[in-house]
């Protein structure tokens, strides 16, 4: 079976007028359909640098990303991108902010229209629909910005630290509801974190970048014995604190 | 919330609000009425000199006497028509080539500091060149007041256009947009406030524009009254201009505060 995303010897070199910055260093790896990956690093390690080289917003300087074996080149459709903040549009109400993507991709046909207002329905925003993004609250917010990001009908989604601007308690509720979407919609997820339990919960396969130049340091294939694991369920499972000091070991924190 | 009930503190709490909302209405109309009315007490009086100071009623008079002429709407619509169009000239090619700066960064590192320079000469230096240029007319007029607020337009606009969230811009980009459709989608409705802001601050540099335009060069409206009736000692003349002046200005302003507020109503 043809992987979903293939990262082959992606590397990339920042230029700056005080010299060179080495941000990725040989990375590769794959991601099968419908799974979902976790991508861990110490700040500044080049993981979101990553997302965006799979997002098509950056060109690497060497190396090559395929999806569904065809070779990356620009913006690809087949991808959706959910960065830090929901970014949603406080001049447009939620309707015409999930409305966006086929907007720009001048896709709003009856048939979109429909399907994005089934998403709506299913996923408990549409009496909102008129609302504007200030009137909702944070995971509301969130779900609309998936939503948004769903409506183009990605088979990829990307997460860059997609709920890092949430308070704690919110996100954890946050991280249960999206993962239960991204379920539900059978999509293959990478998702960018710096928060290790977060990515124990959510990811089936975790891969651990080193400190700058980044490069695969470790990768974790992520199991837990209960049966419909969510993110919340996982936290309470036994594994969950192997796996964390497992990679919080790795990972070599220090303060000073 | 509106559906729940309102408690007894809470219509007290309205009521305050609104008991200060009218006293502070009633101080500003107390305080017109008694500075009209010292004015006019003092040159009653004779504490001060109506000559050089004129006063309210003389005021008034002028006024009847210039309306009953149908002088003064020559006057009034001159200036008028020349605000307007310097106006409308300054923001809209404001906004242009704030949008042009965007669309080229090298455009934009190319002008910077001719830019600069431009914003801080007196525009009101050129005058004397539009006169030769234009001709000893209105044209020269609607010059100098887009030249006073044409800079100013496009740097405020240019830089409310580079804090637009890069988020979003990237968002966008993500969904494969075009250079085109970032401004559209993005930069333009998030630059939307400060636009506003500049039309706000344009209505008043046009009228300084035109004003000092008419000071230089024009045989009728009001700049010209004014000045007139520096020249012939007429400060009742004067002090009408101004009256008539303020009240145009500021009538343009709430017009523009309007239509602000009904554009993004739209939105």
């Amino acid at each position: 079976m043809i992987p979903a995303v293939t990262v082959e010897n992606i590397s990339m070199k920042y230029h700056t007028i005080d010299g060179e910055i080495t941000a990725l260093d040989n990375v590769s790896f794959t991601v099968s359909e419908g799974e979902f990956i976790g991508i861990v690093g110490p700040s500044g390690c080049g993981k979101s640098t990553l997302l965006s080289i799979i997002a098509g917003l950056l060109e690497p300087s060497d190396g090559k990303i395929s999806i569904f074996g065809v070779q990356l080149k620009g913006v690809c459709p087949k991808i959706g991108y959910m960065l830090q903040t929901d970014s949603l549009f406080e001049w447009r109400t939620i309707y015409k902010n999930v409305m966006l993507g086929l907007e720009i991709q001048n896709r709003v046909t009856p048939e979109e229209i429909h399907d994005v207002e089934t998403l709506l329905k299913k996923y408990g925003l549409y009496m909102f629909k008129d609302r504007y993004p200030s009137q909702l609250s944070g995971g509301m917010r969130q779900r609309a910005a998936l939503i948004r990001t769903l409506a183009v009908k990605p088979d990829i989604l990307l997460l860059d630290e997609a709920f890092s601007a949430l308070d704690y308690q919110t996100r954890l509720a946050v991280n249960d509801d999206i993962y239960k979407i991204i379920k539900s919609e059978n999509k293959t997820a990478i998702m960018v974190t710096h928060d290790i339990s977060e990515a124990i919960s959510m990811s089936e396969r975790l891969y651990m970048l080193s400190k700058r130049p980044g490069t695969v340091k470790l990768c974790v294939n992520i199991h837990f014995a209960m049966n419909d694991r969510t993110p919340l369920s996982s936290r309470e499972a036994p594994e969950f604190r192997e796996y964390f000091n497992k990679i919080w070991r790795e990972l070599d924190v220090h303060v000073s | 919330m509106s559906h729940e009930k309102t408690s007894a503190e809470q219509i007290q709490y309205l009521k305050k609000v609104e008991r200060q909302k009218r006293i502070i209405l009633w101080l500003r109309v107390l305080m017109l009425v008694i500075l009209i009315a010292a004015w006019e007490v003092a040159t009653r009086a004779q504490w001060m000199d109506s000559f050089i100071f004129s006063s309210p009623s003389r005021i008034l008079n002028t006024l009847i006497r210039l309306y009953g002429d149908g002088i003064i709407w020559l006057h009034v619509w001159t200036t008028l028509w020349e605000t307007v169009i310097g106006f409308l000239l300054g923001t809209i090619f404001g906004i242009l080539i704030a949008i042009v700066l965007w669309i080229s960064e090298t455009c934009s590192k190319v002008l910077e500091p001719y830019l600069v320079v431009a914003n801080a000469l007196p525009k009101i230096a050129l005058g004397p060149v539009f006169i030769v240029w234009l001709g000893a007319g209105s044209f020269s007029i609607i010059a100098v007041a887009v030249s006073v607020s044409l800079i100013v337009t496009v740097l405020e606009v240019y830089t409310g256009f580079n804090e637009a969230d890069i988020e979003k811009i990237r968002l966008v980009k993500s969904f494969g947009a075009t250079k085109k459709q970032v401004l559209k989608k993005v930069i333009l409705p998030s630059s939307f406030p400060v636009m506003m802001n500049s039309l706000k601050v344009n209505v008043g540099l046009s009228w300084v524009g035109v004003i000092v335009g008419e000071f230089l060069v024009s045989r009728a409206g009001l700049g010209y009254l004014i000045v007139y009736g520096g020249q012939v000692f007429q400060l009742d003349l004067v002090m009408t201009s101004v009256v008539i002046l303020s009240v145009l200005a500021a009538l343009m302003y709430f017009g523009v505060q309007l239509l602000g507020k009904g554009i993004s109503s739209k939105y």
